[in-house]
């Protein structure tokens, strides 16, 4: 393999990833579901490369308020997932994990903080086990930081913090979200092409 | 009657910077860990602002973009701000960001960069001779700045506080 797959990995692959997304939060929605024990939507997921700026762009403008939940994954494909939810979906997913009435979560203090990373946590715990016993890899989550701020601030910080700075992040993108309470996150999965490679090989498929 | 002239509200993306000069304002949105830099000439009223993402470009192999890194972008700005009739010994620098965004504990995500890049930039600027003037730097907000080409005023944006002039 040359010094970039970059853009040019063939739609073979890309459709790949697609299904790998799709299954893998696919079985997060289900956790998420019936941790709230609401219906929880997916869009179908995105897989594309994109710079740092056209990822910030994905989830709304760069002064808009979002918690963000980030771990690296560890193990056999190394990368980075994030959870980004919008200020009104953070305050609102608090309410329905601590069985309040809606809108009774006005800021998010160190409990919200906590129940949000708990989200994290198990969406990401899902994900990965759907991937393992797909691809038979090991894949370990670790402890996920939180920060909730500016989404420029917070993304950027996020992605630099994992070490992703170039111009090409491989992003599988997807938005979850639940109709009635309108929870809105997006979801990212980062890694990067020597993952990949033993992902795909994983599948019986070799890149070239 | 002169019609009065639009001031231009000039947007600098994450790793880039740019040049501009009075009545413009230059913002850049969002600063977490980066750092936002202005130099700014008030004799001839031009500045520039710069968002940089990480401290030392010698640490990495492939350099794409020299705006991301303090050591390459400062230069590279002040060079262009020269070309526009600035004087380096007359720069003005403020700083605006290097916050530390995350809470809780892994020791693997590089949570200090915020202080690296501050403490970088503070660095070549002391070495290119360019003194700064006000900081609003470190904590864990994340800022935007503005630039005010007309007086090199710098204006900074918080969730949660006032806004602050530096």
């Amino acid at each position: 393999m040359g010094d970039s797959v970059d853009n040019k990995l063939s739609d073979t692959y890309m459709d790949v990833l697609k299904e790998i997304g799709n299954i893998g939060i696919g079985n997060a929605a289900t956790s998420l579901a019936q941790m709230l024990d609401k219906r929880i939507d997916m869009e179908v997921p995105q897989t594309k490369f994109v710079t740092l700026e056209e990822a910030m762009n994905l989830v709304g403008g760069l002064e808009e308020t979002v918690a963000c939940a980030t771990l690296r994954i560890e193990g056999d494909i190394p990368g980075q997932i994030l959870f980004v939810f919008n200020e009104k979906s953070a305050l609102h997913l608090v309410d329905m994990l601590m069985g309040l009435e809606k809108g009774s979560t006005k800021q998010l203090d160190d409990m919200g903080e906590s129940a949000v990373k708990e989200v994290a946590n198990v969406l990401t715990g899902s994900f990965l086990n759907a991937i393992s016993s797909m691809t038979q890899l090991n894949m370990v989550p670790t402890v996920p930081i939180l920060a909730y701020d500016m989404l420029g601030a917070v993304l950027s910080t996020s992605l630099i913090a994992g070490g992703y700075i170039e111009e090409n992040i491989l992003m599988i993108e997807t938005v979850l979200f639940e109709k009635q309470d309108y929870i809105k996150g997006h979801f990212f999965l980062i890694t990067e092409e020597l993952s990949l490679e033993k992902l795909f090989k994983a599948l019986g498929l070799t890149m070239n | 009657m002169q019609p009065a002239k639009v001031i231009k509200e000039i947007q600098v993306g994450i790793a880039d910077y740019k040049v501009a000069a009075a009545p413009d304002r230059l913002i850049t949105l969002g600063l977490g860990s980066c750092v936002g830099l202005t130099l700014y000439d008030p004799r001839i009223k031009v500045g520039g602002l710069l968002h940089i993402m990480l401290p030392d470009s010698t640490q990495f192999r492939n350099v794409s973009k020299p705006a991301k890194y303090a050591d390459l972008g400062i230069p590279l700005m002040i060079k262009e701000l020269e070309r526009r009739g600035a004087a380096a010994s007359r720069l003005q620098a403020k700083l605006a960001g290097g916050a530390q965004m995350f809470s809780g504990k892994d020791d693997k995500f590089i949570l200090n960069i915020g202080q690296r890049n501050v403490d970088m930039t503070r660095k070549i600027l002391k070495a290119m001779g360019i003194k700064i003037t006000a900081e609003e730097v470190g904590g864990n907000r994340g800022r935007t700045m503005i630039l005010d080409l007309a007086n090199g005023m710098v204006t900074i944006r918080t969730i949660g506080s006032p806004i602050k002039e530096i």
